[in-house]
Protein backbone atom coordinates (compact mmCIF):
# COMPACT_ATOMS: atom_id res chain seq x y z
CA UNK A 1 0.00 0.00 0.00
CA UNK A 2 1.41 3.33 -1.04
CA UNK A 3 1.06 6.33 1.26
CA UNK A 4 0.76 9.94 0.07
CA UNK A 5 4.31 10.45 1.25
CA UNK A 6 5.47 7.81 -1.20
CA UNK A 7 6.34 5.41 1.60
CA UNK A 8 5.15 1.86 1.13
CA UNK A 9 4.37 0.60 4.59
CA UNK A 10 3.32 -2.84 3.48
CA UNK A 11 6.76 -3.35 2.01
CA UNK A 12 8.68 -2.06 4.99
CA UNK A 13 6.84 -3.47 8.00
CA UNK A 14 7.32 -7.09 8.94
CA UNK A 15 5.45 -8.13 12.11
CA UNK A 16 7.75 -11.14 12.69
CA UNK A 17 10.71 -8.86 13.35
CA UNK A 18 8.63 -6.74 15.72
CA UNK A 19 7.24 -9.71 17.62
CA UNK A 20 8.44 -10.05 21.22
CA UNK A 21 11.39 -12.36 21.77
CA UNK A 22 10.65 -15.37 23.99
CA UNK A 23 12.65 -14.96 27.17
CA UNK A 24 12.35 -15.37 30.90
CA UNK A 25 11.03 -12.48 33.03
CA UNK A 26 14.45 -12.17 34.68
CA UNK A 27 16.18 -11.93 31.32
CA UNK A 28 13.67 -9.28 30.17
CA UNK A 29 14.22 -7.37 33.42
CA UNK A 30 18.02 -7.45 33.14
CA UNK A 31 17.88 -6.51 29.47
CA UNK A 32 15.76 -3.43 30.29
CA UNK A 33 18.11 -2.45 33.14
CA UNK A 34 21.10 -2.85 30.80
CA UNK A 35 19.39 -0.83 28.06
CA UNK A 36 18.73 2.09 30.41
CA UNK A 37 22.29 2.08 31.78
CA UNK A 38 23.68 1.95 28.22
CA UNK A 39 21.36 4.78 27.13
CA UNK A 40 22.40 7.01 30.07
CA UNK A 41 26.11 6.38 29.48
CA UNK A 42 25.88 6.88 25.71
CA UNK A 43 23.91 10.12 26.07
CA UNK A 44 26.33 11.42 28.72
CA UNK A 45 29.35 10.52 26.59
CA UNK A 46 27.93 12.85 23.91
CA UNK A 47 26.70 15.76 26.00
CA UNK A 48 29.01 15.57 29.07
CA UNK A 49 26.50 17.89 30.76
CA UNK A 50 25.94 15.89 33.90
CA UNK A 51 29.50 14.79 34.67
CA UNK A 52 31.06 18.16 33.89
CA UNK A 53 28.59 19.96 36.18
CA UNK A 54 29.18 17.47 39.00
CA UNK A 55 32.95 17.56 38.60
CA UNK A 56 33.34 21.32 38.38
CA UNK A 57 31.11 21.75 41.41
CA UNK A 58 32.97 19.09 43.44
CA UNK A 59 36.39 20.52 42.62
CA UNK A 60 35.24 24.06 43.46
CA UNK A 61 33.95 22.90 46.84
CA UNK A 62 37.24 21.26 47.84
CA UNK A 63 39.19 24.31 46.61
CA UNK A 64 36.98 26.66 48.63
CA UNK A 65 37.35 24.53 51.78
CA UNK A 66 41.11 24.35 51.24
CA UNK A 67 41.57 28.12 51.04
CA UNK A 68 38.85 29.10 53.50
CA UNK A 69 39.87 26.87 56.40
CA UNK A 70 43.72 26.96 56.18
CA UNK A 71 44.03 23.81 58.28
CA UNK A 72 47.06 22.42 60.08
CA UNK A 73 48.00 18.77 59.51
CA UNK A 74 46.14 17.36 62.56
CA UNK A 75 42.90 19.24 62.02
CA UNK A 76 43.05 18.36 58.34
CA UNK A 77 42.80 14.64 59.04
CA UNK A 78 39.87 15.30 61.40
CA UNK A 79 37.80 17.28 58.93
CA UNK A 80 38.69 15.42 55.74
CA UNK A 81 35.79 12.95 56.01
CA UNK A 82 33.30 15.77 56.54
CA UNK A 83 34.60 17.84 53.61
CA UNK A 84 34.60 14.79 51.34
CA UNK A 85 31.00 13.85 52.12
CA UNK A 86 29.73 17.43 51.86
CA UNK A 87 31.37 17.55 48.42
CA UNK A 88 29.90 14.22 47.31
CA UNK A 89 26.44 15.07 48.64
CA UNK A 90 26.13 18.41 46.85
CA UNK A 91 27.72 17.23 43.62
CA UNK A 92 25.57 14.09 43.76
CA UNK A 93 22.31 16.03 44.19
CA UNK A 94 23.26 18.13 41.14
CA UNK A 95 23.75 14.94 39.13
CA UNK A 96 20.50 13.34 40.32
CA UNK A 97 18.51 16.42 39.36
CA UNK A 98 20.07 16.55 35.90
CA UNK A 99 19.69 12.82 35.33
CA UNK A 100 15.91 12.96 35.87
CA UNK A 101 15.52 16.32 34.10
CA UNK A 102 16.87 14.65 30.92
CA UNK A 103 14.03 12.12 31.18
CA UNK A 104 11.43 14.84 31.70
CA UNK A 105 12.60 17.28 29.01
CA UNK A 106 11.21 15.57 25.91
CA UNK A 107 8.71 13.41 27.72
CA UNK A 108 11.19 10.52 27.72
CA UNK A 109 10.02 9.36 31.13
CA UNK A 110 6.67 8.55 29.50
CA UNK A 111 8.54 6.62 26.81
CA UNK A 112 10.19 4.52 29.53
CA UNK A 113 6.93 4.04 31.43
CA UNK A 114 5.18 2.87 28.25
CA UNK A 115 7.62 -0.03 27.83
CA UNK A 116 6.15 -3.43 28.79
CA UNK A 117 8.73 -4.07 31.51
CA UNK A 118 8.49 -4.13 35.27
CA UNK A 119 8.83 -0.50 36.32
CA UNK A 120 11.41 -1.40 38.92
CA UNK A 121 13.72 -2.15 35.95
CA UNK A 122 13.52 1.56 35.11
CA UNK A 123 14.39 2.43 38.69
CA UNK A 124 17.37 0.05 38.83
CA UNK A 125 18.60 1.19 35.41
CA UNK A 126 18.52 4.84 36.46
CA UNK A 127 20.07 4.04 39.87
CA UNK A 128 22.97 2.09 38.36
CA UNK A 129 23.57 4.89 35.83
CA UNK A 130 23.57 7.52 38.60
CA UNK A 131 25.90 5.36 40.73
CA UNK A 132 28.37 5.09 37.85
CA UNK A 133 28.38 8.89 37.42
CA UNK A 134 28.83 9.36 41.16
CA UNK A 135 31.76 6.91 41.26
CA UNK A 136 33.42 8.60 38.28
CA UNK A 137 33.26 11.91 40.17
CA UNK A 138 34.65 10.20 43.29
CA UNK A 139 37.49 8.67 41.26
CA UNK A 140 38.53 12.10 40.00
CA UNK A 141 37.95 14.06 43.22
CA UNK A 142 39.93 11.73 45.51
CA UNK A 143 43.35 12.19 43.82
CA UNK A 144 42.80 15.96 43.59
CA UNK A 145 41.84 16.08 47.26
CA UNK A 146 44.86 13.96 48.22
CA UNK A 147 47.20 16.38 46.44
CA UNK A 148 45.56 19.57 47.75
CA UNK A 149 45.28 18.45 51.38
CA UNK A 150 48.41 16.26 51.37
CA UNK A 151 46.49 13.24 52.72
CA UNK A 152 46.59 9.70 51.37
CA UNK A 153 42.98 8.72 50.65
CA UNK A 154 43.81 5.50 48.80
CA UNK A 155 42.81 3.33 51.74
CA UNK A 156 40.78 0.21 50.77
CA UNK A 157 38.57 0.61 53.85
CA UNK A 158 37.83 4.24 53.00
CA UNK A 159 37.08 3.35 49.38
CA UNK A 160 34.63 0.67 50.59
CA UNK A 161 32.88 3.25 52.79
CA UNK A 162 32.66 5.67 49.87
CA UNK A 163 31.19 2.90 47.70
CA UNK A 164 28.58 1.90 50.30
CA UNK A 165 27.73 5.53 51.06
CA UNK A 166 27.33 6.29 47.36
CA UNK A 167 24.92 3.35 46.97
CA UNK A 168 22.81 4.66 49.86
CA UNK A 169 22.87 8.18 48.47
CA UNK A 170 21.93 7.18 44.92
CA UNK A 171 19.30 4.60 45.95
CA UNK A 172 17.21 7.14 47.84
CA UNK A 173 18.24 10.02 45.57
CA UNK A 174 16.95 8.37 42.39
CA UNK A 175 13.59 7.63 43.98
CA UNK A 176 13.21 11.17 45.34
CA UNK A 177 14.46 12.73 42.08
CA UNK A 178 11.71 10.77 40.26
CA UNK A 179 9.21 12.41 42.60
CA UNK A 180 10.73 15.89 42.46
CA UNK A 181 10.97 15.92 38.66
CA UNK A 182 7.16 15.89 38.41
CA UNK A 183 7.01 19.28 40.14
CA UNK A 184 7.83 22.78 38.88
CA UNK A 185 10.23 23.42 41.78
CA UNK A 186 12.27 20.26 41.18
CA UNK A 187 15.69 21.98 41.55
CA UNK A 188 14.84 23.26 45.01
CA UNK A 189 12.68 20.36 46.09
CA UNK A 190 15.20 17.53 45.63
CA UNK A 191 17.80 18.68 48.23
CA UNK A 192 14.99 19.54 50.66
CA UNK A 193 13.57 16.03 50.36
CA UNK A 194 16.88 14.24 50.00
CA UNK A 195 19.20 15.51 52.72
CA UNK A 196 16.95 14.78 55.75
CA UNK A 197 16.40 11.19 54.55
CA UNK A 198 20.13 10.77 53.91
CA UNK A 199 21.21 11.87 57.40
CA UNK A 200 21.88 8.25 58.55
CA UNK A 201 24.07 7.68 55.48
CA UNK A 202 26.05 10.87 56.05
CA UNK A 203 26.58 10.22 59.75
CA UNK A 204 27.62 6.59 59.21
CA UNK A 205 29.80 7.42 56.19
CA UNK A 206 31.57 10.34 57.91
CA UNK A 207 32.20 8.34 61.10
CA UNK A 208 33.48 5.28 59.22
CA UNK A 209 35.64 7.41 56.89
CA UNK A 210 37.09 9.28 59.86
CA UNK A 211 37.81 5.97 61.58
CA UNK A 212 39.86 4.73 58.62
CA UNK A 213 41.69 8.05 58.21
CA UNK A 214 42.62 8.16 61.92
CA UNK A 215 43.59 4.47 61.98
CA UNK A 216 40.98 3.37 64.55
CA UNK A 217 40.33 -0.29 65.38
CA UNK A 218 37.96 -2.18 63.02
CA UNK A 219 35.69 -2.92 65.99
CA UNK A 220 35.03 0.82 66.31
CA UNK A 221 34.38 1.27 62.60
CA UNK A 222 32.27 -1.83 61.92
CA UNK A 223 29.00 -0.57 63.49
CA UNK A 224 29.03 2.36 61.06
CA UNK A 225 29.74 0.08 58.08
CA UNK A 226 26.93 -2.22 59.22
CA UNK A 227 24.59 0.76 59.44
CA UNK A 228 25.51 1.71 55.85
CA UNK A 229 24.84 -1.83 54.62
CA UNK A 230 21.48 -2.01 56.41
CA UNK A 231 20.49 1.40 55.06
CA UNK A 232 21.44 0.36 51.51
CA UNK A 233 19.44 -2.88 51.70
CA UNK A 234 16.37 -1.35 53.37
CA UNK A 235 16.11 1.65 51.07
CA UNK A 236 16.74 -0.41 47.94
CA UNK A 237 13.79 -2.59 48.94
CA UNK A 238 11.63 0.46 49.80
CA UNK A 239 12.46 2.18 46.50
CA UNK A 240 11.77 -1.08 44.59
CA UNK A 241 8.27 -1.19 46.10
CA UNK A 242 7.46 2.51 45.83
CA UNK A 243 8.81 3.48 42.40
CA UNK A 244 5.69 2.40 40.50
CA UNK A 245 3.48 4.62 42.70
CA UNK A 246 5.92 7.54 42.56
CA UNK A 247 6.00 7.75 38.77
CA UNK A 248 2.35 7.06 38.02
CA UNK A 249 -0.22 9.88 38.18
CA UNK B 1 -19.43 -1.53 39.91
CA UNK B 2 -19.42 -3.69 36.85
CA UNK B 3 -18.36 -7.29 37.18
CA UNK B 4 -15.32 -7.87 34.94
CA UNK B 5 -16.58 -11.21 33.66
CA UNK B 6 -19.91 -9.88 32.47
CA UNK B 7 -18.14 -7.13 30.55
CA UNK B 8 -15.26 -9.16 29.22
CA UNK B 9 -14.64 -8.39 25.55
CA UNK B 10 -15.68 -10.92 22.98
CA UNK B 11 -12.61 -12.82 21.75
CA UNK B 12 -12.67 -13.24 17.99
CA UNK B 13 -9.37 -15.15 17.72
CA UNK B 14 -8.81 -18.82 18.47
CA UNK B 15 -7.40 -18.53 21.98
CA UNK B 16 -7.58 -16.00 24.76
CA UNK B 17 -4.21 -14.33 25.37
CA UNK B 18 -2.63 -15.75 28.50
CA UNK B 19 0.55 -13.78 28.76
CA UNK B 20 1.83 -10.40 27.73
CA UNK B 21 4.49 -11.99 25.49
CA UNK B 22 2.04 -13.89 23.33
CA UNK B 23 3.39 -13.59 19.76
CA UNK B 24 0.06 -13.42 17.93
CA UNK B 25 -2.61 -11.93 20.18
CA UNK B 26 -6.19 -12.55 19.08
CA UNK B 27 -8.34 -9.62 18.01
CA UNK B 28 -10.80 -8.67 20.76
CA UNK B 29 -13.86 -6.58 20.28
CA UNK B 30 -14.26 -3.92 21.50
CA UNK B 31 -10.53 -3.24 21.55
CA UNK B 32 -11.03 -0.36 23.97
CA UNK B 33 -13.80 -0.49 26.52
CA UNK B 34 -14.20 2.21 29.17
CA UNK B 35 -17.08 2.23 31.64
CA UNK B 36 -17.96 5.01 34.10
CA UNK B 37 -14.38 6.27 34.22
CA UNK B 38 -13.64 8.91 36.83
CA UNK B 39 -10.31 10.67 37.32
CA UNK B 40 -9.51 13.20 40.01
CA UNK B 41 -6.44 15.34 40.65
CA UNK B 42 -6.80 16.34 44.29
CA UNK B 43 -10.19 18.03 44.63
CA UNK B 44 -10.56 18.59 40.89
CA UNK B 45 -12.53 15.98 38.97
CA UNK B 46 -11.24 15.86 35.40
CA UNK B 47 -13.21 12.89 34.05
CA UNK B 48 -16.78 12.41 35.33
CA UNK B 49 -17.97 8.97 34.27
CA UNK B 50 -16.70 8.49 30.72
CA UNK B 51 -18.18 5.59 28.72
CA UNK B 52 -16.26 4.79 25.56
CA UNK B 53 -15.95 1.80 23.24
CA UNK B 54 -13.80 1.35 20.16
CA UNK B 55 -14.07 -1.65 17.86
CA UNK B 56 -11.12 -3.23 16.07
CA UNK B 57 -9.94 -1.20 13.10
CA UNK B 58 -11.87 1.95 14.05
CA UNK B 59 -10.19 5.38 13.86
CA UNK B 60 -11.76 7.59 16.52
CA UNK B 61 -11.10 11.31 16.72
CA UNK B 62 -11.63 12.59 20.23
CA UNK B 63 -12.52 16.26 19.97
CA UNK B 64 -12.98 18.81 22.69
CA UNK B 65 -11.93 22.21 23.99
CA UNK B 66 -8.82 22.80 26.10
CA UNK B 67 -9.22 21.33 29.58
CA UNK B 68 -11.93 18.90 28.52
CA UNK B 69 -9.82 15.97 29.76
CA UNK B 70 -8.68 14.52 26.41
CA UNK B 71 -5.02 14.11 27.36
CA UNK B 72 -5.89 12.75 30.81
CA UNK B 73 -8.20 10.22 29.16
CA UNK B 74 -5.50 9.11 26.72
CA UNK B 75 -2.94 8.86 29.52
CA UNK B 76 -5.27 6.50 31.37
CA UNK B 77 -5.67 4.36 28.24
CA UNK B 78 -1.87 4.35 27.92
CA UNK B 79 -1.51 3.16 31.55
CA UNK B 80 0.39 6.33 32.47
CA UNK B 81 -2.32 7.45 34.86
CA UNK B 82 -4.52 5.51 37.29
CA UNK B 83 -8.29 5.86 37.15
CA UNK B 84 -10.02 6.85 40.39
CA UNK B 85 -13.13 4.80 39.52
CA UNK B 86 -14.56 2.82 36.63
CA UNK B 87 -13.35 0.04 34.41
CA UNK B 88 -10.83 0.36 31.58
CA UNK B 89 -9.95 -2.48 29.22
CA UNK B 90 -7.54 -2.28 26.31
CA UNK B 91 -7.03 -5.22 23.93
CA UNK B 92 -8.91 -7.38 26.42
CA UNK B 93 -6.67 -6.52 29.38
CA UNK B 94 -7.83 -4.62 32.45
CA UNK B 95 -6.10 -1.43 33.59
CA UNK B 96 -4.23 -0.79 35.81
CA UNK B 97 -4.00 -4.47 36.88
CA UNK B 98 -2.67 -5.85 33.58
CA UNK B 99 -0.80 -2.73 32.50
CA UNK B 100 2.30 -4.54 31.17
CA UNK B 101 0.16 -6.62 28.77
CA UNK B 102 -1.64 -3.46 27.61
CA UNK B 103 1.63 -1.59 27.06
CA UNK B 104 2.90 -4.41 24.84
CA UNK B 105 -0.05 -3.75 22.52
CA UNK B 106 -0.01 0.05 22.57
CA UNK B 107 1.81 2.65 20.51
CA UNK B 108 1.65 6.23 21.76
CA UNK B 109 2.49 9.43 19.91
CA UNK B 110 2.09 12.72 21.75
CA UNK B 111 3.14 16.28 20.95
CA UNK B 112 6.40 15.50 22.79
CA UNK B 113 8.67 13.10 20.86
CA UNK B 114 9.69 10.90 23.86
CA UNK B 115 13.14 10.66 22.28
CA UNK B 116 16.64 11.34 23.61
CA UNK B 117 18.27 14.33 21.94
CA UNK B 118 21.82 13.11 22.64
CA UNK B 119 21.29 9.77 20.91
CA UNK B 120 21.02 9.20 17.17
CA UNK B 121 17.75 8.10 15.57
CA UNK B 122 19.14 4.58 15.23
CA UNK B 123 20.29 4.48 18.86
CA UNK B 124 16.93 5.76 20.09
CA UNK B 125 15.04 3.04 18.22
CA UNK B 126 17.50 0.33 19.28
CA UNK B 127 17.07 1.42 22.87
CA UNK B 128 13.29 1.19 22.63
CA UNK B 129 13.67 -2.10 20.74
CA UNK B 130 15.53 -3.53 23.73
CA UNK B 131 12.92 -2.15 26.13
CA UNK B 132 10.15 -3.88 24.13
CA UNK B 133 12.24 -7.04 23.69
CA UNK B 134 11.56 -7.23 19.95
CA UNK B 135 12.71 -10.23 17.95
CA UNK B 136 15.15 -8.77 15.44
CA UNK B 137 15.96 -5.25 16.65
CA UNK B 138 18.62 -4.40 14.07
CA UNK B 139 16.49 -5.33 11.05
CA UNK B 140 13.32 -3.89 12.56
CA UNK B 141 15.00 -0.54 13.33
CA UNK B 142 16.27 -0.37 9.75
CA UNK B 143 12.81 -0.98 8.29
CA UNK B 144 11.11 1.48 10.64
CA UNK B 145 13.67 4.17 9.75
CA UNK B 146 12.92 3.45 6.11
CA UNK B 147 9.22 3.72 6.85
CA UNK B 148 9.47 7.20 8.34
CA UNK B 149 11.98 8.33 5.72
CA UNK B 150 14.90 8.92 8.07
CA UNK B 151 17.41 6.32 6.83
CA UNK B 152 19.78 8.94 5.37
CA UNK B 153 19.93 10.73 8.73
CA UNK B 154 19.86 7.68 10.99
CA UNK B 155 23.28 8.47 12.50
CA UNK B 156 22.50 12.12 13.31
CA UNK B 157 21.71 13.17 16.85
CA UNK B 158 17.99 13.66 17.37
CA UNK B 159 18.55 17.15 18.82
CA UNK B 160 19.73 18.28 15.36
CA UNK B 161 16.39 17.20 13.80
CA UNK B 162 13.58 19.57 12.87
CA UNK B 163 10.29 19.27 14.77
CA UNK B 164 8.74 17.44 11.82
CA UNK B 165 11.58 14.90 11.66
CA UNK B 166 11.37 14.33 15.41
CA UNK B 167 7.66 13.65 15.10
CA UNK B 168 8.27 11.19 12.26
CA UNK B 169 10.83 9.40 14.40
CA UNK B 170 8.32 9.46 17.28
CA UNK B 171 5.89 7.58 15.04
CA UNK B 172 8.68 5.14 14.20
CA UNK B 173 9.22 4.61 17.92
CA UNK B 174 5.50 4.05 18.44
CA UNK B 175 5.14 1.43 15.66
CA UNK B 176 8.46 -0.31 16.40
CA UNK B 177 6.79 -3.20 18.26
CA UNK B 178 3.87 -3.39 15.78
CA UNK B 179 1.13 -2.46 18.27
CA UNK B 180 -2.56 -3.26 17.82
CA UNK B 181 -3.73 0.06 19.22
CA UNK B 182 -2.32 3.49 18.45
CA UNK B 183 -2.99 6.55 20.60
CA UNK B 184 -2.19 9.96 19.11
CA UNK B 185 -2.37 12.91 21.48
CA UNK B 186 -2.57 16.09 19.40
CA UNK B 187 0.17 14.84 17.12
CA UNK B 188 0.02 17.81 14.74
CA UNK B 189 1.00 20.36 17.41
CA UNK B 190 3.92 22.49 16.22
CA UNK B 191 4.26 20.80 12.83
CA UNK B 192 4.49 22.65 9.52
CA UNK B 193 2.20 21.82 6.60
CA UNK B 194 4.54 19.30 4.95
CA UNK B 195 5.17 17.48 8.22
CA UNK B 196 1.41 17.36 8.88
CA UNK B 197 0.81 15.78 5.46
CA UNK B 198 3.53 13.21 6.11
CA UNK B 199 2.12 12.48 9.55
CA UNK B 200 -1.41 12.11 8.14
CA UNK B 201 -0.24 9.67 5.51
CA UNK B 202 1.54 7.53 8.10
CA UNK B 203 -1.53 7.61 10.36
CA UNK B 204 -3.77 6.65 7.46
CA UNK B 205 -1.45 3.76 6.67
CA UNK B 206 -1.40 2.59 10.27
CA UNK B 207 -5.23 2.57 10.26
CA UNK B 208 -5.34 0.85 6.86
CA UNK B 209 -3.29 -2.00 8.30
CA UNK B 210 -6.18 -2.79 10.64
CA UNK B 211 -4.82 -0.99 13.68
CA UNK B 212 -7.26 0.66 16.06
CA UNK B 213 -6.53 4.36 16.42
CA UNK B 214 -7.66 6.99 18.92
CA UNK B 215 -6.52 10.54 18.20
CA UNK B 216 -7.19 13.70 20.18
CA UNK B 217 -7.16 16.86 18.11
CA UNK B 218 -8.23 20.47 17.90
CA UNK B 219 -7.94 20.37 14.13
CA UNK B 220 -11.41 19.42 12.91
CA UNK B 221 -10.50 19.38 9.22
CA UNK B 222 -7.70 16.87 9.79
CA UNK B 223 -9.93 14.81 12.06
CA UNK B 224 -12.65 14.81 9.39
CA UNK B 225 -10.10 13.66 6.86
CA UNK B 226 -8.71 10.79 8.93
CA UNK B 227 -11.25 9.41 11.40
CA UNK B 228 -14.14 7.00 10.99
CA UNK B 229 -15.87 8.24 14.14
CA UNK B 230 -15.95 11.54 16.01
CA UNK B 231 -16.52 11.76 19.76
CA UNK B 232 -16.79 15.06 21.61
CA UNK B 233 -15.42 15.22 25.14
CA UNK B 234 -16.53 18.20 27.19
CA UNK B 235 -16.22 18.87 30.92
CA UNK B 236 -15.04 15.32 31.55
CA UNK B 237 -17.81 13.43 29.75
CA UNK B 238 -18.38 12.29 26.18
CA UNK B 239 -21.33 14.43 25.09
CA UNK B 240 -21.73 13.33 21.48
CA UNK B 241 -20.57 10.67 19.05
CA UNK B 242 -21.14 10.34 15.33
CA UNK B 243 -19.85 8.02 12.63
CA UNK B 244 -18.26 9.28 9.42
CA UNK B 245 -21.09 7.75 7.38
CA UNK B 246 -23.64 9.73 9.38
CA UNK B 247 -22.18 13.16 8.74
CA UNK B 248 -20.68 15.12 5.85
CA UNK B 249 -17.10 16.32 6.49
CA UNK B 250 -18.16 19.98 6.17
CA UNK B 251 -20.85 19.47 8.82
CA UNK B 252 -18.35 18.40 11.49
CA UNK B 253 -17.70 21.92 12.77
CA UNK B 254 -21.43 22.51 13.18
CA UNK B 255 -21.85 19.16 14.92
CA UNK B 256 -18.93 19.96 17.26
CA UNK B 257 -20.28 23.42 18.15
CA UNK B 258 -23.79 22.12 18.69
CA UNK B 259 -22.50 19.36 20.98
CA UNK B 260 -20.58 21.84 23.13
CA UNK B 261 -23.46 24.33 23.17
CA UNK B 262 -25.95 21.68 24.23
CA UNK B 263 -23.71 20.63 27.11
CA UNK B 264 -23.41 24.25 28.17
CA UNK B 265 -27.20 24.69 27.96
CA UNK B 266 -27.73 21.48 29.86
CA UNK B 267 -25.51 22.79 32.63
CA UNK B 268 -27.24 26.16 32.81
CA UNK B 269 -30.67 24.51 32.78
CA UNK B 270 -29.65 22.38 35.73
CA UNK B 271 -28.42 25.47 37.58
CA UNK B 272 -31.66 27.33 36.81
CA UNK B 273 -33.71 24.37 38.04
CA UNK B 274 -31.68 24.28 41.26
CA UNK B 275 -32.18 28.03 41.79
CA UNK B 276 -35.92 27.76 41.23
CA UNK B 277 -36.26 24.94 43.71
Amino acid sequence: MKADSGVDLGEHLSPERAAPRRRSPLSAFLSAVGAIVWKDLAAELRSRELLSAMLVFAILVIFIFNFALELDAKTRSNVTAGILWVTFAFAGSLGLNRSMAIEKDRGCIDGLLLAPVDRSAIYFGKTIGNLIFMLIVVAIVIPIYSILYNINLFNPGLLLVIFLGSIGFVTVGTLLASMAVQTRTRDILLPILLFPVEIPVFIAAVKASMGFLQGLEMSEIMPWINLLIVYDVVFTAVAFMLFDYVVEE
Amino acid sequence: MIHPDTNAPEVIGDTHPEVARAPAPPIVSPVISVTKLVKRFGLKTVLRGVNFKVDAGEFVALLGPNGAGKTTFLRILASLSRPAMGEVRVAGYRLPGQAAAVRRRLGVVSHLPLLYGDLTAEENLRFYGRMYGINAPRERVAEVLELVGLTPRRRDLVRTYSRGMQQRLAIGRAVLHDPEVMLFDEPHTGLDQDACVMLDSVMREVAARGRTVVMTSHDLSRAADLATRFDVLSRGVIVASVGRDEIEPDELLGFYRRSLKETGKGKSKTKEAKNES
